[in-house]
C-alpha cells in the first residue's frame, strides 16, 4: 500500500461534531483515484491531516511505509519525526496552485530539489526542465508565474511536486478553476505521470472528471460510504440519489 | 584640522596632568562660549578665556565639552566632566545638586524692549501678564514668574529671543547684562529700561564631594583676581561694570575699551548679502558641517542596524508559539514606540549610571535611537510577513523545507519588497531623529547649525545649507531603496525581463 488511512478522527475545537468521523480508505501503488464529496464531507481536512497541515487526534495515515499517528496516540516529538519523514514521499497541488510568485516557473520546480535534497543546481534544473517540458511547457521555464494562464499555472504546480520524486501526489479540487479544454488538458497530464511510481489522490466533487479515473472513493460526512471502480461507484451514487 | 587647533591653543606646558574638562553650551551664545562669527570654527568667549587661565593656575589642559545648557549640571553630575563653566547662576536650586566657587563674576538682569515702543513694559509692576522672554532655569526666569509675567523661555539660542522681541512677539526681554550687551545693544531697534530688575552672580560648579577640586578652583579664581586677569578679561570683552567692580573689592569703576565687543559688534552690523555668504562664508564652515555630518550619519547607520536586528528577533519572538516571549516583544514594542525618543534617551544616559551602568555619549545616544526604532522595524516586518499568504508557507512546508527554510526562501523574500518602502522611511526619519543626541553632548548637523546660526545670526542661509547636508545624506539611501524594491518585486512586470 503507497496510501493507507485507518481510522482517522479530526475534531476541530468548538465544532459539536468530528469532521472525520473514524476515516479508513487504501490505495495501491501506481492508483489514480478520485476522492469525492460534497463540501463539508471532509474532503480538505482529510487532504490537511495527510499533509501533516492539520493535526488528527486519533488512527493513523500511513505513507509509502511510513505511519503517522494521531496526537492523542503519539508524542509530539514522535509525530513531528514521522511527518517529516511523511513530507519526504508525498506531495500537494494546491487548488489555488500557490505558486512561488517572485521565483520563475523553473526556480519554483528547482528551490526545494535544491534545498531540502541538497541537489546539486545543474541536476535539479536538468530534471526540472524534462518534468516542465513533458507537461508541455518548455516555452516557458524562465516566466514568472504571473505571466502564465490558469492551466500553465496548474502544470507548473504539479512539475513543481514531481520533482520531489512523490511516492503520492495529490491534487486538491484540480478542475475547479478550468473550462472543459482545459479540463482534459489536466487529465492528460495526470495520466502522463509515472503511474508505475506514483499513487494520484485527485480530491474532487466533479463527477465527471472523477469517471474518467482508476479507482473512486466516496466521502459523506466524514467517513467514506463507497469505494470501487469509476463505474460501479457512480452508479450505486446515482441510485442512492433520488 | 580646527579642534586640534583649539587644542593646541588650549594647551598648557604641563602635557602629563589629565585635562581639565569643563562643560558648557555653544549654542549659548556670546559673550560666553560661542563660535567665532568671523572663525566659525574657533571657539571663542571670555569663558573660554577664563577657563584657559583656570586651567593654567591648575596645571592642566583645558578641555571644553559641549553639551546643552540646561543639561551642563546633571552631565557634571554624571562625571562628562570636571566643572561646568557657561554662566552657572550662584542660587541655592543650583548648589543642591553641585558644588560652587566663589563667584567670578556679577551683573545685573537688563530689561530691554523696542526702541520708541510707548506699550512697554518698563517698571517690574507693569510686567505682570506681559510676554517677556527669557532663557530657561534662569535667575530672570525667576524672577519674572515672581512678578507674574507671561514668561517664554527659549531652548535655542538668545538671538531668538531678541529676534522674537523685534517681531513683536514678545513685549520685553529680560537677561543677563552681558547678553543683553552682545545682543541688544548692538541693534539700533532695541533699548534699554532703566532700572532694577535684579542681581546676578556666575560661578564654577563642580560635583558634590569634589571639595579638593573646589578648592584648587577657589583658589586659581583669587590669584586670578589678585593679579588683574579676571579685571583685564572682563574689560576686554566690554563685561567690567560696577556689579563686577563691587564683586571684586575694586575702588573705581571705570571701563577701558572692550577690543572684544567691538570685534563683535562688527560682526553683527548689516548681513551681507546671500550670495556673497554663499562665496565667501559657507565654504569656509564646511570643515564643521562634514564633522557634524559625519556624526549624525555614522550615528544614524549604527542605530539602523541594531534596529533591523532587533527588529527581526522581536518579531520572531512575536510569532513565535511561546506566548510569555511573544507577550515580552509586543509590550516592547508598545513600549517604546509609545514613549518619547528623548526620554528614552535621557534615561539611558542620565538614569542608568544610577543602577550601574555609564554609557559613553555615542553609545547611549546610538542605543536609544536602535532601541527605539527596533520598535517600528518589527512592525514592518509583522505586517510584511502577515501580509504573505498563507498559502505559501505551507506550500513550501509541504514540498519539505523547514520554517526557516520556508521563512528564507519563501516568505522572506515576498516580505521584504513590501517592507522595504516603510524601512526607507524610518532610516530617513531616522537620520533627522539623530539629533537628539546632542543632548548627551555630541554635536551632529543640527547642532552644529545651531551654534553657527546664533553666532553668526544667520538662520535662514545657514538653515538652507543644514537642510542640503540632510538630503545630501538621505537621498543616496532612497534611491538604494527604491533599487532593492524593484529587484524584489521584479516578478510583478507584466512581461518577462
Amino acid at each position: 500500500m503507497t496510501l493507507r488511512v485507518q481510522g482517522v478522527v479530526r475534531h476541530h475545537a468548538g465544532n459539536a461534531e468530528a469532521t472525520l468521523k473514524g476515516l479508513s480508505f487504501e490505495l495501491p501503488k501506481g492508483t489514480l483515484a478520485a476522492l469525492l464529496g460534497k463540501s463539508g464531507a471532509g474532503k480538505s481536512t482529510m487532504l490537511r491531516c495527510v499533509m501533516g497541515l492539520e493535526p488528527f487526534e486519533e488512527g493513523l495515515i500511513e505513507i509509502d511505509g511510513v505511519v503517522v499517528r494521531g496526537t492523542k496516540e503519539v508524542s509530539g516529538a514522535e509525530r513531528a519525526k514521522a511527518l517529516a519523514e511523511a513530507r519526504t514521499r508525498l506531495g500537494l497541488v494546491f487548488q489555488s496552485f500557490e505558486l512561488f510568485p517572485h521565483l520563475t516557473a523553473l526556480d519554483n520546480c528547482t528551490l526545494a530539489p535544491v534545498t531540502v535534497k541538497r541537489e546539486a543546481r545543474g541536476e535539479a534544473e536538468r530534471r526540472a526542465k524534462a518534468l516542465l517540458e513533458q507537461l508541455g511547457l518548455s516555452e516557458r521555464l524562465h516566466v514568472f508565474p504571473a505571466q502564465l494562464s490558469g492551466g500553465q499555472k496548474q502544470r507548473v504546480a504539479i512539475a513543481r511536486a514531481l520533482a520531489m520524486e512523490p511516492a503520492v501526489l495529490l491534487y486538491d479540487e484540480p478542475t475547479s478553476a478550468l473550462d472543459v479544454a482545459l479540463r482534459n488538458e489536466v487529465l492528460q497530464a495526470l495520466k502522463r505521470v509515472d503511474a508505475a511510481h506514483v499513487t494520484q489522490v485527485v480530491v474532487t466533487h466533479d463527477l465527471a472528471f472523477a469517471r474518467e479515473l482508476e479507482h473512486v472513493c466516496v466521502l459523506e460526512n466524514g467517513r467514506v460510504v463507497q469505494s470501487g471502480p469509476p463505474a460501479d461507484v457512480l452508479r450505486a451514487v446515482a441510485e442512492r440519489q433520488p | 584640522m580646527p579642534l586640534t587647533a583649539l587644542l593646541a591653543a588650549l594647551a598648557v606646558a604641563n602635557a602629563d596632568a589629565p585635562a581639565w574638562r569643563w562643560g558648557a553650551d555653544a549654542q549659548g551664545g556670546a559673550p560666553y562660549v560661542f563660535l567665532d562669527p568671523f572663525e566659525p570654527n574657533r571657539l571663542v568667549g571670555f569663558e573660554v578665556e577664563l577657563a584657559q587661565a583656570l586651567g593654567t593656575k591648575l596645571g592642566r589642559r583645558a578641555v571644553p565639552v559641549l553639551g546643552p545648557w540646561d543639561k551642563l549640571l546633571e552631565l557634571l553630575g554624571r562625571g562628562d566632566f570636571d566643572a561646568a563653566l557657561n554662566g552657572i547662576e550662584v542660587a541655592d536650586e543650583k548648589r543642591r545638586v553641585a558644588l560652587l566657587s566663589t563667584p567670578y563674576f556679577a551683573a545685573p538682569e537688563v530689561l530691554t524692549v523696542r526702541r520708541g515702543d510707548t506699550a512697554a513694559p518698563r517698571t517690574k509692576e507693569a510686567l505682570a501678564g506681559r510676554a517677556v522672554g527669557t532663557l530657561p532655569g534662569s535667575l530672570a526666569e525667576r524672577i519674572l514668574t515672581g512678578l507674574g509675567a507671561d514668561v517664554k523661555t527659549y531652548e535655542g539660542g538668545q538671538d531668538e529671543i531678541y529676534a522674537d522681541l523685534k517681531l513683536g512677539r514678545l513685549d520685553a526681554v529680560l537677561l543677563d547684562a552681558p547678553v543683553a550687551r552682545y545682543y541688544a545693544d548692538v541693534d539700533p531697534s532695541f533699548e534699554r529700561v532703566p532700572g532694577d530688575f535684579g542681581h546676578v552672580q556666575y560661578a564654577v560648579a563642580l560635583r558634590l564631594g569634589d571639595d579638593t577640586g573646589l578648592a584648587a578652583v577657589n583658589q586659581a579664581l583669587a590669584q586670578l583676581q589678585a593679579d588683574g586677569t579676571l579685571r583685564a578679561l572682563f574689560e576686554r570683552w566690554g563685561l567690567w561694570n560696577e556689579d563686577v567692580a563691587a564683586l571684586e573689592g575694586a575702588a573705581n569703576f571705570r571701563p577701558g575699551p572692550a577690543p572684544e565687543w567691538e570685534r563683535w559688534r562688527s560682526a553683527v552690523g548689516a548681513p551681507r548679502p546671500f550670495f556673497e555668504r554663499v562665496r565667501d562664508v559657507y565654504p569656509g564652515l564646511m570643515p564643521l558641517f562634514a564633522k557634524g555630518a559625519g556624526l549624525t550619519l555614522v550615528t544614524s547607520l549604527l542605530s539602523m542596524a541594531l534596529a533591523i536586528a532587533l527588529g527581526l528577533l522581536l518579531v520572531a519572538a512575536r510569532r513565535s508559539n511561546r506566548t510569555p516571549l511573544a507577550l515580552a516583544a509586543r509590550a516592547y514594542v508598545e513600549v517604546f514606540r509609545g514613549t518619547p525618543l528623548l526620554v528614552q534617551l535621557l534615561v539611558i544616559y542620565f538614569g542608568l549610571p544610577e543602577l550601574g551602568l555609564k554609557l559613553s555619549p555615542f553609545v547611549a545616544g546610538v542605543l536609544a535611537l536602535g532601541l527605539n526604532y527596533a520598535a517600528a522595524e518589527a512592525e514592518n516586518y509583522r505586517a510584511g510577513l502577515e501580509s504573505v499568504p498563507d498559502g505559501q508557507r505551507e506550500a513550501a512546508l509541504v514540498l519539505g523545507l523547514s520554517r526557516w527554510q520556508a521563512l528564507r526562501h519563501v516568505v522572506g523574500p515576498q516580505a521584504a519588497r513590501l517592507a522595504i518602502p516603510p524601512m526607507t522611511n524610518d532610516f530617513i526619519a531616522l537620520l533627522k531623529d539623530s539629533s537628539l543626541v546632542s543632548a548627551v553632548t555630541l554635536t551632529e548637523l543640527t547642532k552644529t547649525y545651531g551654534s553657527l546660526a546664533n553666532s553668526t545670526r544667520d538662520h535662514l542661509g545657514l538653515g538652507l545649507v543644514v537642510a542640503l547636508w540632510y538630503l545630501a545624506l538621505g537621498l543616496p539611501f532612497a534611491a538604494l531603496a527604491r533599487g532593492a524594491e524593484r529587484y524584489f518585486g521584479r516578478h510583478l512586470a507584466k512581461e518577462p525581463s
